[in-house]
């Protein structure tokens, strides 16, 4: 099937997401996803920050859609057209979005443990308003441990649902869920419960926000001081594949994550035991620097060779531009 | 004298029991649509009828039938969506007391036209005595051989059952009400798939409302030829209207579509006019989730013609000037009635019954409801109403179910039309904390009585 996004056309399997189409082409046209993971079976919808503009609905109904789309949830049909970025109302329905979510997020950034790896973090610098129109009090949790490695701050929850998912479909049993409704919504156990089975731990890594944190790394140390180093070991624990990122500070492994790709996602999910119990070097095979995008504050001070240029990709719409502005500025 | 269809025998004592029913004419149409009909003629003739789902969408019937996925093997179900709570809306309620039979015959005639083995009627959990009055009809009807195995001797199984409702307004919603009849929480799917493909337990399901499912009665016993030569245009045959607020005679109505809405009321036939020889103010036609309008525009379309009861007439002027059907829910307001308190009343409402599953609706529906609480009690700023409208805009359309356009219409309405009231809020805070305030203070409160139609 074809389908355009913000001009790059791409032919990708039939069932294929938006999302997960302009994930295929990459670059600044991949929509932002809080709720959605592709690991995470039904999950995405939610959150509402991948809305685009389907301005033409297929071949063979070019009529365009009547309402913004979530992207994560949309599977393309053969002759799409779909604006992201060069969408105003796109853009501006994702503004509202990012207002939204931060009603009842603190921007507590500088002591949040999640901060320089927050999704709403980028999402906020990228669309959210240099102040809020919210005038009201926010609502406000007492922290919570939930078993001895987690934490949860609900006050950050963007009740993504993300967590909900993982312990549903990796974990044998889920003690843990949504409570109430609406802005009273809120994550928590089951009456006394703690959260304490072998993958426990994923909810740290698919949570977007600083709501789950890892309690034994909680105020170690800010992220970009440490350095990520990809390693793997012969895990024994049946569904974990062992392939992890280790996370140094000198010659201290501050804290054990899952490998996650360039969109935030854990390539495979990991046991408990490689989380929290296996933090020392001799347990690992070290694989090598991870490679950390320049546009994170995590590569701060990691200095990597010179990368040659990326190859520009053709843009059809932008050479005939180009070639308009050349023919204009030569005329005058 | 208006014809009545629906409500034709709601008047005769014991209309809620089987005999006295069915020696009304009840279950003819069961009769008729199992041993004359085959499933495919029943759908014919609801398409044919043009009937309109009466739950507020206003699809029509016969089409969202006819979508139906038959794959071999996999069952398929027919929901009765009676999980009626729009404030103002209480139409579907007064069927289920008065004449519960009518909604179990429709069900047996729609659930064979679907194919379905196994129905459900999804009803609100607060509504206690409906759902016994419901229970006992089925029992009845199944003692009487029209449930069960092998109905009236045609082979045709249907078993039929009574699910009381989460009690929250968004199990209303059609895929919400899946997954609560699923006994999970209901939380509104994300479409597609629609139910039509993939609904009840995975299976090809239509999810209708009660009054539309009563309607399908009338179709199969007259033929939806005639039923469609009722009302007006698209909408035909005739409409449950609950109306209330400050009307001299609140009730249920059954009103032939595309009557004047003059008629209807200040007619004594139907509403009576406004109680206490007071002026009409505004009108929410549909249900608390329509943009709300004043009388002038209620009373007359875009191009100054009387204004119907009708889908097509009430929608005319759009947003601007126009209003829906809804599900029927007509809100009359006095001169009397404050319209910040009312807008407020609402988005509290909206506020209270979000799920919480999608961004702009949880946090939206909260922001709205509290800066009408501030303009209401008198805290309010001139900006607010423009915040408002943005923040309605923010929801409207990005939501993943209609509940975020549903609080947003009402807030968004209100403010158009009846700004200089909540500027009159922000300008004296006194008055409005101590609801020391009456018509009089209002810049440009009413139209004019003519403008009115009274």
């Amino acid at each position: 099937m074809k389908v355009t996004i913000d001009g790059f056309p791409i032919e990708v399997e039939a069932g294929t997401t938006i999302l997960n189409a302009a994930r295929m082409i990459g670059g600044d046209i991949v929509p932002p996803a809080m709720c959605y993971y592709s690991k995470l079976e039904g999950s995405g919808g939610k959150c509402r920050t991948c809305l685009v503009k389907v301005s033409k609905g297929s071949e063979k109904d070019p009529r365009p859609m009547p309402k913004l789309v979530a992207s994560c949830r949309t599977t393309v049909m053969d002759g799409m057209e779909v604006q992201n970025i060069t969408s105003p109302e796109v853009i501006e329905a994702r503004k509202g979005v990012v207002e939204m979510l931060l009603i009842n997020h603190p921007l507590d950034c500088p002591v949040c443990d999640q901060a320089g790896e927050c999704h709403l973090q980028d999402l906020g610098y990228e669309h959210g308003a240099a102040k809020t129109r919210y005038e009201f009090d926010r609502r406000t949790f007492e922290r919570i441990d939930i078993g001895d490695k987690i934490q949860l701050h609900m006050t950050r929850c963007i009740l993504c649902y993300r967590c909900v998912f993982v312990a549903d479909q990796i974990t044998d049993h889920r003690i843990h869920g949504i409570l109430n409704r609406g802005d009273h919504s809120e994550i928590s156990t089951y009456i006394t419960k703690a959260v304490d089975n072998d993958f426990s731990g994923n909810v740290i890594d698919v949570c977007p926000v600083g709501a789950l944190t890892d309690r034994t790394f909680r105020f170690k140390n800010r992220v970009w001081f440490t350095k990520p180093v990809e390693a793997h070991r012969d895990c024994h624990t049946e569904g974990c594949g062992g392939k992890v990122t280790l996370w140094y500070k000198g010659e201290d492994v501050l804290r054990v994550t899952a490998r996650k790709d360039e969109y935030g996602e854990a390539e495979e999910f990991i046991c408990n035991t490689c989380r929290f119990d296996k933090k020392k070097t001799s347990d690992w095979v070290i694989e090598g620097p991870r490679k950390v995008s320049h546009k994170s504050v995590i590569s701060s001070n990691h200095y990597d060779t010179l990368k040659p240029l990326p190859v520009v990709k053709t843009n059809p719409v932008l050479m005939e531009a180009n070639k308009e502005q050349f023919e204009r500025e030569t005329r005058l | 004298m208006a014809r009545k269809i629906l409500l034709e025998h709601i008047n005769v004592p014991g209309i809620n029991t089987f005999d006295v029913y069915r020696s009304k004419g009840g279950y003819a149409a069961v009769e008729k649509a199992l041993k004359t009909l085959s499933p495919d003629d029943v759908v014919e003739e609801v398409k044919k009828s043009g009937l309109r789902g009466r739950g507020g969408a206003g699809f029509p019937t016969g089409m969202k039938w006819s979508f139906l996925a038959k794959p071999e093997g996999v069952a398929r179900y027919l929901v009765c969506n009676a999980d009626e709570s729009e404030p103002g809306t209480f139409k579907d309620r007064y069927l289920m007391t008065y004449i519960p039979h009518l909604l179990i015959e429709g069900m047996i005639v729609a659930s064979y036209a679907l194919g379905a083995k196994t129905s459900y009627i999804y009803v609100r959990g607060e509504m206690m005595p409906q759902i016994r009055i419901l229970e006992k009809a089925i029992a009845e009807a199944k003692n009487k051989g029209f449930l069960g195995k092998n109905i009236l001797g045609t082979g045709y199984d249907l078993e039929l059952y009574v699910q009381p409702g989460g009690g929250a307004y968004i199990c209303g919603e059609e895929t919400a009400l899946l997954e609560s009849l699923e006994g999970k929480r209901g939380n509104p799917r994300i479409k597609p798939p629609f139910p039509a493909i993939a609904g009840l337990y995975g299976c090809p399901t239509v999810v209708n409302n009660v009054e539309s499912i009563a309607a399908v009665v009338p179709i199969i016993n007259e033929g939806g030829d005639e039923y469609a030569k009722i009302g007006i245009g698209r909408s035909t045959g005739t409409k449950l209207i609950s109306a209330g607020g400050n009307l001299r005679k609140p009730g249920v109505y059954e009103i032939d579509l595309g009557l004047p809405v003059e008629e209807f009321l200040y007619s004594d036939e139907y509403c009576g006019g406004i109680a206490n020889g007071k002026r009409l103010k505004a009108v929410v036609a549909g249900g608390s989730s329509v943009p709300i309008l004043p009388a002038n525009l209620f009373m007359k379309t875009v191009n100054n013609e009387p204004r119907l009861m009708s889908y097509e007439s009430l929608a005319d002027g759009g947003f601007v000037s126009g209003t829906m059907m809804g599900s029927g829910g007509f809100i009359a307001y006095d001169e009397d009635q404050c319209i910040v308190r009312n807008t407020w009343n609402f988005a509290r409402f909206y506020h209270h019954e979000s799920c919480g599953q999608c961004s702009p609706c949880r946090e939206g529906t909260g922001w709205m409801e509290k800066v009408l609480h501030r303009l209401e009690y008198g805290h309010g700023k001139m900006s607010d109403m423009d915040l408002l409208v943005d923040v309605s805009k923010k929801i409207e359309g990005n939501t993943i179910c209609p509940l975020g356009d549903a609080a947003a219409w009402p807030v968004a309405s209100a403010i158009r039309h009846f700004r200089d009231e909540f500027e009159w809020h922000v300008t004296h805070p006194h008055e409005a904390t101590t609801r020391n305030f009456g018509i009089a203070h209002y810049a440009d409160p009413l139209p004019k009585l003519e403008e009115a139609g009274s």
